[in-house]
């Protein structure tokens, strides 16, 4: 499977509808951010807690969103940001869009 | 099944607001640890377990705690070309200490006068166990994996910790296969300490983000 977001990218997060062991909170589906590192290939954990062990394995990444992007009243910093490690069937590409930028998280 | 065990059923598998986390009867038996007791006896009965391999599994699941992830922190400080090997790869650099990290990868992010991190898991309990050991009660508790994302300044405040409006907050929310340690500042009144000595000021909540390590008095003469 490919790495088809890099980081910088823009991204936003799917609402797939699924029941089970998603491990894509709700507070983030729907919402944009910008993909700031690549973790790795891992076991879908939507498969693994039904006891599906064989694969295959996907791409996992880190996105971050900014506070008042997630929630409209959030009362801090501009900058405050959350960073949540995503599964890439839970993105769309979502160009153009800006996103909270977080420089010093980013990673080649 | 009678309709009082459907509804009992029902009952402990509805999550609500104000769920408590363990159930106990009346003579302070925990429901939980009975069906263990009576998984444990049968497993055992049958030759498929030996209780002192239940006893080994609990010292191995308990034996790491935060004297580990304080030893990673007092190096960073003390040593600029760990800490950079360690906000690289988090994992690796633990095991140049002997420390075994259990899960997928470490990431290590630190704290500046100009960002703090906060680390919780608004799903379950993710935590880096094998460097901090168990979580306390509060992190899986309901309120702190709501609140740190939405309100995390409003949550940190109620630790004692008051946060500049001009310094960046970022939430970790680990709620897949990546663990998180935050590195906190040194202290200042720490510049003479050794590893040992700078490792006993590092604890817990700093490493989760709650807090920060207090500075060091010079002692009274």
């Amino acid at each position: 499977m490919t790495v088809r977001f890099r980081v910088g990218d823009t991204v936003k997060v799917s609402d797939l509808g699924k029941a089970g062991h998603i491990r894509t909170p709700f507070y983030v589906r729907g919402k944009v951010g910008e993909v700031i590192q690549f973790c790795g290939f891992f076991l879908n954990p939507e498969n693994l807690a039904v006891g599906n062990t064989a694969g295959p394995v996907i791409p996992l990444y880190r996105v971050s969103f900014r506070q008042k992007d997630l929630w409209p009243h959030y009362e801090g910093s501009p900058g405050d940001k959350v960073l949540i490690e995503i599964y890439d069937h839970w993105l769309t590409a979502a160009p153009g869009i800006t996103s909270g930028k977080c420089e010093a998280e980013r990673s080649s | 099944m009678s309709h009082a065990d459907v509804h009992h059923h029902d009952r402990a598998h509805t999550h609500h607001a104000d769920e408590t986390l363990v159930t106990e009867d009346e003579a302070g038996n925990l429901e939980a640890q009975i069906i263990i007791d009576a998984l444990q006896n049968l497993l055992v009965t049958k030759n498929l377990l030996a209780p002192e391999e239940v006893t080994q599994e609990i010292e191995r699941l308990e034996a790491p705690g935060v004297h580990l992830g304080a030893l990673i922190v007092a190096r960073a400080w003390a040593d600029p070309a760990y800490k950079a090997r360690l906000l690289a790869n988090g994992k690796s650099a633990a095991l140049e200490l002997g420390i075994k990290v259990g899960e997928a990868q470490l990431i290590v992010v630190e704290n500046s006068t100009t960002v703090h991190n906060l680390v919780c898991c608004t799903l379950c309990s993710c935590y880096p166990r094998s460097i901090l050991g168990q979580p306390p009660s509060w992190y899986i508790s309901k309120a702190y994996r709501a609140r740190a994302v939405r309100e995390p300044r409003v949550v940190l405040a109620e630790f004692g910790l008051l946060l500049p409006e001009d310094v960046e907050l970022r939430v970790h929310d680990s709620n897949a296969d990546m663990r998180y340690l935050i590195l906190p500042e040194r202290p200042t009144g720490s510049e003479s300490m050794d590893m040992s000595q700078l490792a006993e000021l590092v604890t817990r909540d700093c490493m989760i983000g709650v807090a920060k390590v207090a500075p060091v008095r010079a002692p009274r003469k």
